[in-house]
């Protein structure tokens, strides 16, 4: 029986040596009294999502343009999206509803992971008890609407990051906005040379009223060579018109045209 | 006792006296000791176990069909449910078996980054099962926060990598979704040179404990044969003597770079399982080491195409070491965005199926630590 002293006495002294050791040493002695003293949150955590705006509107501002990735990506199915419309109908990039199930959101992050603009990211907020299991749960748009400024508060490290892609995005949008006006600006150049071409062949097929089928290639090759640079007139005229005025709210607007390259995106 | 008298009253009863000689009690699903809602349907002979049958899919959530509706990627955060927790080697298992479908090269420094999450989180595994083993014992609540408090310190190093302590998400079809954050191995590397100091005091605490002794050996034993032939894998089959080690067998990844050995016990009985899980967090802590030494600069995702689409009619099993036994993903594809088939094989759900065969003869109060001796975790038993 000897035996049976030293094993538990082993024992004893370890729990000794925890039991007084975590009165001075923090090591030994982690808990924290929640609701009185919090422990700093980690500044990679992740909880629930939220949308980021820039400004100070979080209407004008919101960098979401309702393109529903997010909705299709998570796996959970917790979004739910509704485009916006203005007065006359017309669709405007901007959801009208944007909810988060809060309940169902497992906070994976794949939304946030497909994103194209940089709108949805991860809440760090874990006080997320409410009163009412439904409603109180169910985040809408202008509950989930948070400012760039409290994203850096909470995570300094990814926002940077953020800013500085959206930095570059814009630059590189930009240069390629300058690229396609040039190419615009030449487009409309070879429409004016092929418009005074045709009408110059109209007037000597006219004065020397010749044969039928003459005529013909004639009509057929103008139509043509009108119809190559009208196909990226429209496109390249655009943003500069009617899209002017959405440019000073959102921080990418010419992002907005790679929409047609990302629906398939994942990860 | 004769049929024609009535049974003499007083405390001197017999088995024949009370006319029921076996009772039959349902242990779970609430019980604290079945870790989650499991239940065992026991048939006692007094205080002896004669027949026992598990009853589990009180946490079943449809994982397997819900991922047949669902793209590849989307599957990765339900891993994490499986086994909850160990989120890394579930997310490395589903990751592998994609990756052997579609034939992806990962990156060597994922690679090294992966080893990494997944020794870690053999740690975590392991202490929290000694800490509960010990709980079983009846050493209620000191030793066990003990484990946790060195469990936490490892949790804290995977949310500063992931976001997540527990619901990783992390690894990405053909690498990991992020590179590690400044100053994160420091952290890494003082925490795992403090963690053998931790086992040494939990040895000096445990090992030679007469109680710890006297309640595990010869409790629950499962011969190499016996083990064999119930498919069970991971630190219970080691126990039970049979050197079968998916990092040394299949090397997936780069474990054939690394020195380790394999730890092996030699009765199969409660006790070697205790001392096995000791003996490989050592060796995982040998794997860290030189896996923080060696880790490369480069990539951390391959090239991997935008929408994973394999080509109708593949089916791929990959299976990998989880710190519980081999945890495998079988997948068939059909040419579409979803997998076929999803079918997952669980380890602590094979290792379960020896349930009745180590419990039948021994007490009830042993009937709880053999099961605690499995480490099971309802989450991947039932799915
Ligand atoms: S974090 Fe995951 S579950 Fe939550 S909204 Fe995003 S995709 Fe859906
Ligand atoms: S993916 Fe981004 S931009 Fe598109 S709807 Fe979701 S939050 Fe808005």
């Amino acid at each position: 029986m000897s035996l049976l002293a030293k094993g538990i006495l082993q024992g004893m002294a370890v729990t000794a040596k925890n039991f007084f050791q975590s009165y001075y040493k923090k090591d030994r002695l982690p808990t924290v009294q929640y609701p009185e003293e919090k422990s700093t949150v980690n500044q990679f955590t992740r909880n629930i999502p939220f949308l980021v705006f820039d400004g100070d509107d979080p209407i004008d501002g919101m960098r979401c343009t309702a393109c529903t990735l997010c909705e299709k990506a998570c796996p959970p199915q917790c979004i739910y999206i509704i485009k916006d419309k203005d007065e006359n109908g017309k669709p405007i990039k901007r959801p009208a509803v944007f909810d988060i199930d809060s309940s169902v959101c497992m906070s994976c992050q794949l939304c946030v992971e497909v994103c194209p603009f940089e709108s949805i990211r991860m809440d760090s907020e874990f006080e997320l008890s409410n009163e009412n299991r439904f409603e109180g749960l169910l985040l809408n748009r202008d509950e989930l609407l948070r400012s760039n400024e409290y994203y850096h508060e909470i995570h300094p490290l990814e926002a940077q990051e953020t800013d500085d892609r959206i930095v570059a995005k814009e630059a590189e949008a930009a240069a390629k906005k300058k690229e396609r006006e040039e190419k615009a600006r030449k487009a409309a150049e070879a429409k004016k040379a092929a418009a005074e071409k045709k009408a110059a062949e109209e007037a000597t097929a006219a004065e020397e009223a010749a044969p039928a089928t003459e005529n013909k290639v004639a009509e057929t090759e103008a139509p043509k060579a009108e119809a190559a640079p009208a196909e990226t007139a429209p496109t390249a005229e655009s943003p500069t018109e009617p899209e002017a005025k959405q440019a000073d709210a959102a921080p990418e607007p010419k992002a907005e045209e790679e929409t047609p390259e990302e629906p398939e995106k994942k990860e | 006792m004769s049929t024609e008298t009535m049974p003499a009253r007083g405390f001197n009863l017999s088995k024949d006296d009370l006319g029921a000689d076996i009772l039959e009690i349902a242990m779970g699903p609430h019980h604290p000791s079945t870790h989650g809602v499991f239940r065992m349907d026991l048939k006692l002979d007094g205080e002896t176990v004669v027949d026992l049958k598990p009853i589990f899919g009180y946490l079943h959530r449809n994982h397997e069909k819900l991922a047949e509706d669902i793209p590849y990627p989307g599957s990765m955060p339900f891993t994490d449910r499986l086994d909850y927790l160990c989120g890394m080697t579930n997310n490395w298992a589903y990751a592998l078996s994609l990756e052997k479908m579609l034939e992806v090269e990962v990156p060597e420094r994922a690679q090294y980054i992966r080893i990494i999450c997944a020794e870690l989180t053999r740690l975590v595994n392991h202490c929290l099962l000694i800490g509960f083993f010990i709980n079983d014992l009846g050493a209620l609540g000191t030793p066990l926060l003990y484990a946790l408090r060195e469990r936490e310190k490892i949790l804290d190093l995977f949310e500063t990598l992931s976001g997540a302590r527990m619901m990783v998400n992390y690894m990405r079809f053909g690498g990991v979704r992020c590179d590690l954050p400044d100053g994160w191995l420091e952290e890494c590397k003082r925490i795992v040179d403090k963690f053998p100091a931790f086992l040494d005091e939990y040895e000096t605490l445990l090992n030679e404990n007469e109680i710890v002794i006297t309640r595990s050996q010869n409790v629950g034993v499962l011969t190499a044969e016996e083990a064999t032939n119930f498919s069970i894998t991971g630190p219970m089959l080691r126990a039970s003597g049979v050197n079968y080690d998916l990092r040394k067998v299949d090397k997936y990844g780069i474990y054939d770079r690394f020195d380790f050995k394999v730890p092996l016990g030699a009765h199969g009985d409660c006790y070697d399982r205790f001392m096995i899980r000791m003996l490989e967090m050592r060796e995982s802590i040998k794997i860290l080491n030189q896996a923080m030494k060696d880790l490369p600069d480069g990539d951390i995702i391959g090239k991997v195409p935008r929408v994973f689409k394999p080509a109708a009619g593949t089916e791929v099993y990959g299976r990998i070491e989880s710190p519980k036994g081999e945890l495998g993903f079988y997948l068939v594809a059909d040419g579409s965005t979803n997998p076929y088939r999803f079918k997952v094989r669980p380890p602590s759900f094979i290792n379960l199926t020896a349930l009745r065969h180590m419990c039948i003869g021994h007490k009830v109060a042993d009937a709880v630590i053999i099961l605690g001796s499995i480490d099971i975790v309802l989450g991947e038993v039932d799915r």
